[in-house]
């Protein structure tokens, strides 16, 4: 077999309006498990990427440490990556953003990365809601150093090993909602009809959009007993909606049954509508979500699809007042106050 | 008893209490000295603490311009009872000590070899305002209006410091007026005035003026171009936080839309603050942050990253007493080891020490140009004491022609006419790569930042022949700061001598008055400041002329010294250690007394001139 991905097209290959095919979004060949649910969140992020047709050099993807983490060396080549260290995406995101806020930010993290050691990053990427798509590749334990429990690993749950996880899991999409997240999504790598939709409607959402995505571990915690399996996930799953993200001035393709549907109009004209598989459900009603997430829990079940989103998110650069042009593309004449100011400056201290 | 007699050249000790708004009224009386021409640096030692613990303001007045710190007090004010039986012990012999004798001071604390001057603040205070929070507050411009008569300070310029400060709040002004003249009165009804210390109007400020290290390295990165700055809030570097807030407010809103040309973050941690400067200025932003050892302890992994991924950032470090939580409020130049290989594995960073003000500002500016130049972290190492208090200091300077150096980023033209883009290939054979900022081009020039070994095309790597290939080409860079970093600055002696005294940062001012001290006890020396690390050929020809090099800093250890060491190879015997860790800045006399102690040529050779 080749571990090099060809360069050349098929020529007839589709191409989406920018004049890009599919495959100019993937990356080089994974060298994760076999089977490995992150490899098919790479792939929903491809697809999502092309169908949106998002320029490339746009978009910047960022990561921190472990297995999930290095995913983005797996999709979209012709972006800057930065892996950065463990725990620590949140930060050098924050810092990437306000240098340029006309880039799309796609973070890529762990149940590690981010439940752990990045708790404390994460959570005040959530306060200053800054524009970023933030995907946890949860898994419910720490691949690369061969299996440890994570903090999301749920209470009971039982490793390959044999041992129970006598700690409380940590659930980061319910703490998402807490900390007021402007987008809470959760979902699952095996249902790329509901992550990809969930992928694109982030990216179109102007503030932190959080998607907690269950992407089993294949080596280390697909066993019997362990809730993060395929096969616990698949038979426990529950889905708010099924989604349809719906892109500026296109038709609306999907039709719904009267009073199954809800929309959310999004800031960039874009929309997502959602077949409401649950009466009295409202995305938009944080209390609401909250509420449904804990029913969930108590019942056993994975929640998945939006949880929540919030149309009015004015994210971190609004709320702070910057100029509309990218803070990195100014040079002296805009930045340097220059001579006169300093001596002004100097008199002030005499 | 004989009492201290000069003009010109004394220490007034202001002794208060943390919090009773006393730093304005002394402010006002050290600046009005600055106002008479007449050289003076003024120091804050201050506690760990908002209200309630003793404070103490401590101004040297030098007619001759050294304006380190000397020890010793010839007058002493003392509006704090709780640390009166310390100040008292404090005054030199003949020297002065002012107090509120509004409560009368017990017999067994009154020394008879110093002058008390009782002028009765806190009663005079309640006699003419009514509001107790004023009683307390104008009580501090009572002594200073005593001052004007006892020091014979010009009363006509304090009162035009008075106006400005009260410019937008003209009612307050006639009160601070009567508070002077309530203390100026009572000192000239009471007391011969003035006391044997006395101010006279000079002409020796020149166009100097009175600032705090943290608010020029503040002006530095506006003035350089810093966009974004992530901070946590940590002594003693908040100050630079907080200016760069304030004067970007000024000096960087959109005058039409109000919208701001600058971002400013405070983070949650140090961790963070230093993950946004590194993703700013990954971005393409100039980005900085300020901080103290602490702060750099937290921040080293990061700044391992930036070195060895080689994404400028800069870092203020404005050091304090360590180790751990140290000494917060007080000076030390601790941190010289931990910031030079800072983070783990093989890692070496750039520090620029400024000694004044105006190098703050200068050298912060031009560490966003090496930074950028060089691709890595550079530090700017000040320290509690030029950071936080008012220096007398050139001012700031600012070419209308200087061009930021943003070093070698690739435009979408560049990446168009190239044959091939390698984000790791030493083209220019410098050291020093292309690199890419995200957005620039689409579909080239797009590489991946990683802090794992790579090859020279970003690609992650365990090959060890190319990671010794990538990480001998890091250091050669090393070799290009060295033409880069600005020199040191050498003072000759006026004649031969084999002792050299090299020192760096806020030792400036002492070192040099120490020079005149040790010519009088026969000793001559040449001089070294150093600015920067790596070091440059000078310095090392430097400790090869002398053969014995007094290295002169302000931490327990002798740091460094052991940089000296460690990167020139210098032999260990030639570098004599003169150290200061108190947490005060170090004195002049100190310098001279620990030289002539540590001669080892003492006695017969010190004072002759050599031949060599």
């Amino acid at each position: 077999m080749s571990y090099i991905k060809p360069t050349f097209r098929h020529p007839t290959l589709p191409k989406n309006k920018i004049g890009f095919a599919k495959a100019d979004y993937e990356g080089k060949i994974s060298t994760l498990c076999a089977g490995c649910g992150h490899d098919s969140i790479s792939a929903s992020i491809v697809q999502a990427c092309y169908e949106m047709a998002v320029e490339p050099h746009k978009l910047a993807k960022l990561s921190g440490i472990g297995c999930s983490s290095k995913t983005p060396t797996y999709f979209l080549d012709n972006s800057h990556g930065f892996n950065s260290v463990h725990g620590r995406m949140p930060s050098v995101t924050t810092g990437a953003y306000m240098a340029n806020r006309d880039l799309i930010y796609l973070g890529v993290s762990g149940d590690g990365d981010t439940a752990s050691i990045g708790m404390g990053q994460f959570v005040h990427a959530i306060r200053r809601n800054l524009n970023m798509v933030y995907i946890v590749m949860n898994n419910g334990c720490y691949g690369l150093t061969k299996g440890q429990d994570s903090a999301t690993a749920d209470y009971g749950s039982i490793s390959k090993a044999g041992s129970k996880n006598m700690f409380q899991a940590i659930d980061l999409a319910g703490m998402a909602l807490e900390l007021g997240a402007t987008f809470v999504g959760r979902s699952f790598s095996g249902d790329k009809s509901q992550l990809v939709p969930m992928i694109k409607a982030a990216i179109s959402h102007p503030g932190f959009a959080f998607l907690d995505v269950i992407s089993p571990c294949v080596t280390f915690n697909n066993n019997n007993g362990s809730t993060k399996s395929y096969d616990f996930v698949r038979e426990h799953i529950e889905a708010t909606a099924a989604i349809d993200y719906v892109p500026p001035k296109a038709q609306i393709s999907v039709a719904y049954a009267e009073g199954q549907s809800a929309e959310v109009k999004l800031h960039d004209g874009s929309s997502i509508h959602l077949s409401k598989l649950a009466p009295h459900w409202n995305p938009s009603d944080r209390n609401s979500a909250v509420n449904r997430l804990q029913a969930a829990k108590t019942k056993g079940e994975v929640l998945t699809g939006l949880l929540y989103i919030d149309p009015e998110s004015q994210d971190l650069h609004e709320l702070q007042n910057t100029v509309g042009t990218p803070l990195n593309q100014m040079g002296e004449s805009e930045l340097c106050p220059g001579n006169e100011a300093l001596d002004s400056i100097n008199s002030s201290f005499r | 008893m004989l009492s201290i007699n000069a003009v010109n050249d004394f220490v007034v000790r202001f002794a208060n209490v943390n919090g009773s708004g006393s730093a304005s009224a002394n402010n006002m009386f050290a600046k009005a000295i600055f106002r008479m021409g007449i050289p003076v640096s003024p120091k804050n030692i201050f506690p760990s603490n908002i209200q309630g613990l003793p404070t103490w303001y401590e101004v040297r007045i030098n007619e001759k311009g050294y304006l380190g710190r000397r020890d010793g007090v010839d007058m002493m004010i003392s509006v704090n009872p709780q640390s009166i039986v310390k100040d008292i012990a404090a005054v030199k012999t003949g020297g002065y000590f002012v107090y509120d004798n509004t409560r009368k001071l017990h017999n067994e604390i009154i020394r008879d070899d110093i002058n008390f001057i009782g002028i009765p603040m806190m009663r005079m205070c309640m006699e003419h305002y009514k509001d107790p929070r004023k009683q307390q507050l104008f009580k501090n411009m009572v002594y200073v209006g005593a001052l004007t008569a006892l020091i014979d300070m010009d009363e006509a310029v304090l009162k035009n410091i008075i106006a400005e400060q009260f410019a937008k709040k003209p009612k307050l002004i006639p009160p601070n007026e009567l508070a002077i003249k309530l203390g100026a009165d009572y000192a000239r009804a009471n007391y011969e005035c003035p006391t044997g210390l006395k101010l006279e109007t000079r002409d020796a400020v020149g166009d100097h003026i009175m600032i705090e290290g943290n608010e020029a390295t503040a002006l530095g990165a506006i003035y350089a171009g810093a966009t974004v700055m992530a901070w946590y809030p940590i002594t003693p570097s908040t100050s630079v936080a907080k200016a760069f807030e304030t004067n970007c407010k000024k000096l960087r809103v959109d005058p039409e839309t109000g919208k701001k040309k600058y971002a400013f973050v405070q983070a949650e941690d140090e961790l963070a603050a230093i993950g946004m400067v590194i993703g700013a200025t990954w971005n393409g932003a100039r980005a900085f942050t300020a901080t103290s050892g602490p702060g750099i302890s937290l921040m080293s992994e990061f700044i391992g990253l930036a070195y060895f991924a080689e994404i400028p950032a800069v870092l203020i470090n404005v050091q304090r007493g360590g180790p751990s939580t140290g000494m917060p409020t007080r000076t030390q130049q601790p941190d010289i080891i931990s910031t030079a290989y800072a983070s783990h594995g093989d890692t070496k960073h750039v520090l620029l020490f400024p000694s004044t003000p105006a190098e703050c500002f200068e050298m912060t500016a031009t560490a966003f140009d090496l930074a950028d130049r060089l691709q890595t972290p550079v530090f700017v190492m000040s320290d509690l004491d030029l950071g936080m208090n008012n220096h007398m200091s050139p001012p700031l300077k600012w070419d209308d022609s200087r061009v930021y150096d943003r070093g070698k980023v690739l435009t979408a033209e560049d990446l168009e006419n190239m044959e091939e883009f390698g984000r790791y290939l030493d083209v220019d054979d410098d050291g020093v790569c292309y690199r890419t900022v995200p957005g620039t081009h689409p579909t080239k020039g797009s590489f991946f930042t990683r802090g794992t070994s790579r090859d020279e095309y970003a690609r992650y790597t365990e090959d060890g022949q190319v990671y010794v290939r990538v990480v001998d080409r890091i250091l050669k860079k090393w070799e290009t700061a060295k033409s880069l970093v600005p020199k040191p600055q050498v003072q000759w002696s006026e004649s031969e001598t084999k002792f050299g005294i090299l020192f760096f940062g806020t030792t400036n001012y002492s070192a040099l008055e120490a020079m005149e001290l040790l010519e009088e006890e026969g000793i001559q020396v040449n001089a070294m400041r150093v600015l920067a690390f790596p070091f440059t050929t000078e310095v090392e020809d430097f400790i090869d002329k002398h053969e014995y090099v007094f290295v002169i800093e302000q931490n327990r250890d002798a740091q460094f010294r052991s940089l000296l060491i460690n990167e020139l190879d210098a032999h260990p015997k030639k570098l004599i250690r003169v150290l200061n860790y108190d947490g005060m800045p170090i004195t002049a006399d100190n310098i001279k007394n620990q030289i002539v102690q540590k001669n080892p040529l003492a006695p017969q050779l010190a004072s002759k001139p050599t031949a060599s």
